[in-house]
């Protein structure tokens, strides 16, 4: 059998009982090839530190649970593997953007309140009945949409965003995702109500087009895309609102 | 809820946009004619643009809108995004940057407006 390697992996810790603020931890971790840097962390957990917090659930990158700063990059750790980083040390750390609230554990609520606002579920154009049967939908009109439904809510993008890290306030990439994939749903009709929020100083004008959001990913949801889509549909809003007969958003 | 107040951004983005467009179709051409082929004679004939020449040019209708747009576009392109690129470097957007940048491209709009409306038709 060949020998055990083993790698450093510096922690960022933070227990709000009895620190100040985070501070780092290193740990020498035996791995296999096999293992995610998710399982680094349980490793650490398991065998040197039972108080290391950190969120996770399917380790298969669908719940969007275990996202972290992984040498600075915002990754979900489940599908992240030690072996890609090995002999180097790896560093891991709560999501950039968010207050930490005990270690990896990044406070969501804020995150959370945008994702309310922007209404994220089908508001019907006009009230309708179980007779009226089921909604119909082509493939094209499916096509509008499918690609922004992917979002699993890991927030990697906001951790990604300059923009968030600047303001904020920001509705930032992935809730603007979410609301552009009910916008262009063809059963919906909140377009007007999302706009208000889209439009406002919360809004898409708060991008700069950076479109590392997109980069990291790991759905390939573009939420660059979906951003830069609603500038152009707010500043049609803004300018054609006068027009319209019943003055767009307020 | 809480309230939000809609954003002014899309007449500024708009500029935007429109100067970017501009910049794009237009700006290599412009350095290149006014900055290498005219003053080294290449391609172009060395009088290509003297002044009776330009100021023909610039008394055209069509001439004197191209100028205007070149100029007053390219400004508040240029203006955005030293306002954002300020915001990204940590040098947060009061209204002092905005008039800064912004109130340059305004001058500048209006500046070429009455210039070029000055050299008459």
């Amino acid at each position: 059998m060949s020998e055990q390697k083993v790698i450093e992996i510096e922690v960022l810790r933070y227990l709000p009982e009895s620190d100040q603020a985070p501070r780092s931890e290193v740990y020498k971790v035996p791995f296999t090839d096999d293992m995610s840097v998710l399982q680094g962390a349980q490793y650490i957990k398991d065998h040197f530190d039972g108080s290391l917090t950190f969120r996770w659930s399917c380790r298969m990158a669908i719940c969007g649970s275990c996202g972290m700063m992984i040498n600075g990059i915002p990754k979900l750790s489940c599908e992240t593997f030690i072996r890609d980083y090995y002999p180097n040390r790896i560093t891991i750390e709560a999501l950039a953007n968010f207050p930490i609230e005990k270690d990896l554990v990044v406070d969501l609520s804020g995150f959370i309140e945008k994702l309310e606002a922007i209404q994220p579920y089908i508001i019907p154009k006009e009230p309708r009945t179980v007779e009226q049967g089921e909604y119909i939908q082509t493939p094209a009109q499916f096509a509008e949409y499918i690609q922004f439904t992917s979002c699993i809510n890991c927030t990697l993008c906001y951790a990604a965003c300059p923009q968030v890290g600047l303001n904020p306030e920001f509705i930032g990439p992935a809730a603007i995702a979410l609301a552009h994939r009910y916008n262009m749903d063809s059963r919906d009709g909140g377009q007007a109500q999302r706009m208000e929020l889209l439009a406002s100083e919360d809004g898409v004008y708060n991008c700069s087009a950076v479109g590392y959001c997109s980069e990291v990913c790991p759905k390939h949801v573009d939420p660059g895309n979906a951003v830069n889509i609603n500038k152009i549909n707010a500043a049609k809003d803004y300018f054609l609102r006068f027009l319209s007969p019943k003055g767009g958003a307020k | 809820m809480k309230t939000r107040k809609r954003s002014n951004a899309p007449v500024f983005w708009g500029l935007f946009g429109a100067g970017g467009m501009l910049a794009a179709l237009f700006g290599p051409m412009l350095v290149f004619i006014t900055g290498v082929a005219v003053p080294l004679g290449l391609i172009l004939p060395a009088g290509a643009m003297d002044y009776p020449k330009m100021l023909a040019f610039s008394q055209n209708f069509i001439g004197k809108g191209f100028i205007f747009a070149v100029i007053s576009l390219f400004m508040w392109h240029a203006a955005h995004r030293i306002f954002h690129s300020l915001h990204e470097i940590g040098i947060h957007a009061g209204f002092g940057c905005k008039l800064l940048t912004y109130g340059v491209a305004l001058v500048g709009t209006v500046v070429s407006a009455v210039v070029l409306l000055g050299i008459g038709f």
